[in-house]
């Protein structure tokens, strides 16, 4: 009794011609395995619900796992280039292709390093009755989804990555099930949903006009003829469906109105992966399918961009609660990645890059940082934080440290993104772009400033103590865990300030392979596509 | 709907829809039906007997919680996807065995353990929603 590959094959029949025949070494699993993975022990945690204890534990095990999976992954694309494995075995483009190239595997290694940091720190955060609702399936759930998008090499199976982690974090939004919390989450699902939608119509037309759904394919037929078909119009649905989920200007005000009511972790994992898979989405569809429409839209896109990055900064300013204002700085770096999407070009691409890596570990970590001033002043209002400095000096020196990254001042890792935004803007004759970029940091440090100013300088006065309102969190443990982990990312993000050589060189070969995606394509399609299973 | 009409016929026609939901599931590799609908099929089965016994009752019969039952479904679509692992072929091909009991031969799949994990999850979490609501009713 022997498993057959297949249930009927008559002699004769040439399998060939619809299977891809070559087995599929590990390199070609590790495009599937963080999906799979985090789907089976998303799966596991959902059927032990007799035993939550053990969620933390077990969730904690999975998402280590899961970074040894993606590293891996991301050491093999950076030296030996795209993998591809096809769903089934059935040949492209019928077949749903699991590509990873640079950007994929770039992306999902740091995403899988901040949900692993994260869910350290929801240990001492999430209180027995999440547990209980399925916090832990929620969030490996939704790590699926986040490494489905991330890793697909498929336009509809993007489509439904975006479903899986879009339920997951309904999900995770409403944990609580407080006023707030509904309200937040009927804002970000209504509008997520009609970003859903328009994504939905947009591959649709993509599907009628081409006749494909596989990226390659698409990429390949759409560079023969560049605006032969609506490409602009496919172009423009994709761009405005993404950065709504991005939460780029005018459609930015669910993030803000959303995020801050949750439950503190899932908060920061929100601000770290949810809006950098819509940007993730917008430069893979846009940058590398339709390269020519995208051009024809660059100038309203810049100022898409502008403003989201004024509008960001700005509202960061008018903010009092801690993490409504930490949302307006993640709106505002959405608006910097899309001002080097708008500017374009390798060095414009690779600034993007550089950035979105960069957001997603420090916007998780300011949110920790939230979270710690909850638990330590049970507050997250900069009318009542005050003497944090004193009274919380680690916290207070790690805050610094992030404050100054998100900033974008040196010696941390976000100077050098807005370095290289800022000169691929002066080189391509955007000197207002660049005006924005500067505008923005300066306008981040003054709103980051007051933060700092009023909620750790300022000293305690009488009524607003430190620790006054005891939360429902348990401080003795959680505080010192979550220091830890805020010391890791504020270490990571020092470490790339001090030495970023080895992330910028990433960039720049996921921005080569976005501008050029030929090895991309021959990844999909081998060049001696007849001659499969020989080397 | 607790009507005596209601509740003799309530058990014999769970167990026949029961019966028919696997009917459908087993039908659907290679006819209409499958995963999805027969545990659509199995979800309407339980919410009779649930209108008719209470939601206890129906909790009672399917002894597992829901949630668990549809964790254990996509445990199992996902390891029908993984079997192709130790095949040497790509995730999720469909793989068979035809092992023969007594003489009459039983093709199995991993596409039908995919479709039996499906049917789970739909059971699991469709039945999962219909208690809910049943509960609210309750009060």
């Amino acid at each position: 009794m022997t498993l057959l590959p297949l249930a009927a094959a008559p002699a004769g029949v040439d399998l060939a011609a619809a299977y891809r025949m070559a087995a599929p070494g590990l390199a070609e699993w590790l495009t599937i395995l963080p999906v799979a993975w985090c789907l089976l022990a998303g799966a596991v945690l959902t059927a032990m619900r007799g035993a939550t204890r053990l969620h933390p534990g077990l969730t904690v095990a999975a998402l280590a796992v899961l970074v040894v999976m993606d590293a891996a992954l991301l050491v093999h694309v950076a030296t030996h280039g795209p993998v591809t494995m096809m769903m089934g075995r059935w040949l492209p483009p019928f077949g749903i292709a699991f590509t990873v190239d640079m950007l994929g595997a770039l992306f999902a290694l740091t995403a899988a390093v901040v949900a692993l940091l994260v869910s350290i720190q929801a240990l001492g955060e999430v209180d027995d009755g999440r547990r209980r609702y399925g916090f832990y399936p929620f969030l490996l759930l939704l790590m699926a989804g986040v490494s489905g998008a991330f890793l697909t090499g498929d336009l509809f199976n993007l489509y439904v990555w975006f479903e899986v982690l879009l339920i997951a974090s309904f999900g995770l939004l409403v944990l609580g099930s407080e006023k707030t919390q509904i309200d937040g989450t009927v804002k970000y699902g209504f509008l997520n949903l009609v970003a859903t939608t328009l994504f939905l119509i947009g591959v649709g037309l993509t599907y009628g006009a081409l006749g494909t759904l596989n990226m390659a394919d698409i990429a390949a037929k759409l560079a023969a003829e560049p605006l032969g078909v609506p490409a602009v119009t496919l172009a423009g649905l994709f761009l405005f469906a993404f950065a709504m989920k991005a939460a780029a200007f005018p459609v930015n005000f669910w993030l803000p109105a959303a995020y801050h009511t949750p439950n503190v972790a899932v908060s920061a994992l929100f601000a770290g992966l949810l809006t950098k898979v819509g940007i993730y989405a917008l430069i893979r569809v846009c940058v590398m399918l339709m390269p020519a429409a995208t051009g024809e839209l660059s100038l309203p896109l810049g100022l898409v961009a502008l403003a989201t990055m004024l509008v960001g900064s700005f509202g960061a300013l008018a903010q009092d609660n801690l993490r409504r204002l930490f949302g307006y700085l993640v709106v505002a770096g959405i608006g910097a990645i899309l001002a080097g999407v708008a500017i374009g070009g390798a060095t414009g691409l690779a600034g993007a890059i550089v950035y979105a890596v960069h957001s997603m570990v420090v916007m998780a970590a300011l949110y920790g940082v939230a979270a710690l001033a909850l638990a330590v002043a049970g507050s997250e209002r900069l009318t009542t934080l005050a003497g944090l400095w004193t009274a919380r000096p680690v916290l207070a020196a790690l805050s610094l440290m992030l404050f100054l990254s998100a900033a974008g001042l040196p010696p941390f890792s976000g100077l050098w993104p807005k370095v290289m935004l800022i000169r691929a803007a002066l080189e391509g004759g955007w000197w207002w772009l660049a005006a924005g970029l500067i505008l923005m940091g300066l306008l981040t440090t003054l709103a980051l400033g007051r933060v700092f100013l009023l909620a750790f300088w300022r000293p305690v006065a009488d009524g607003a103590v430190a620790g006054g309102s005891a939360t429902s969190v348990t401080p003795g443990r959680a505080v010192p865990l979550s220091l830890g982990v805020l010391g890791l990312m504020s270490a990571l993000t020092l470490g790339f300030g001090l030495y970023p050589e080895p992330l910028i060189a990433a960039a720049n070969e996921a921005a080569a392979g976005l501008l050029d995606p030929t090895a991309y394509r021959q990844s999909v399609f081998p060049p001696a596509m007849n001659g499969e299973g020989t080397p | 709907m607790s009507t005596l009409i209601f509740r003799t016929v309530a058990p014999f026609l769970t167990a026949l829809m029961l019966l028919f939901s696997v009917f459908v599931l087993l039908r659907g590799h290679n006819e209409p039906g499958g995963g999805f609908i027969g545990g659509l099929i199995a979800v309407s089965a339980l919410a009779i007997y649930g209108i008719a016994f209470g939601v206890a009752a129906m909790r009672r019969a399917i002894v597992l919680h829901p949630l668990t039952i549809a964790g254990i479904g996509l445990v199992a679509s996902t390891l029908a996807g993984l079997v192709s692992l130790a095949a040497g072929v790509p995730f999720m091909t469909g793989l068979w065995i035809e092992p023969s009991f007594a003489g009459v031969t039983v093709p199995l799949s991993t596409v039908t353990l995919f479709d039996i994990g499906v049917y789970l999850v739909v059971i699991g979490g469709i039945g999962s929603i219909a208690m809910t609501l049943e509960e609210e009713g309750d009060l």
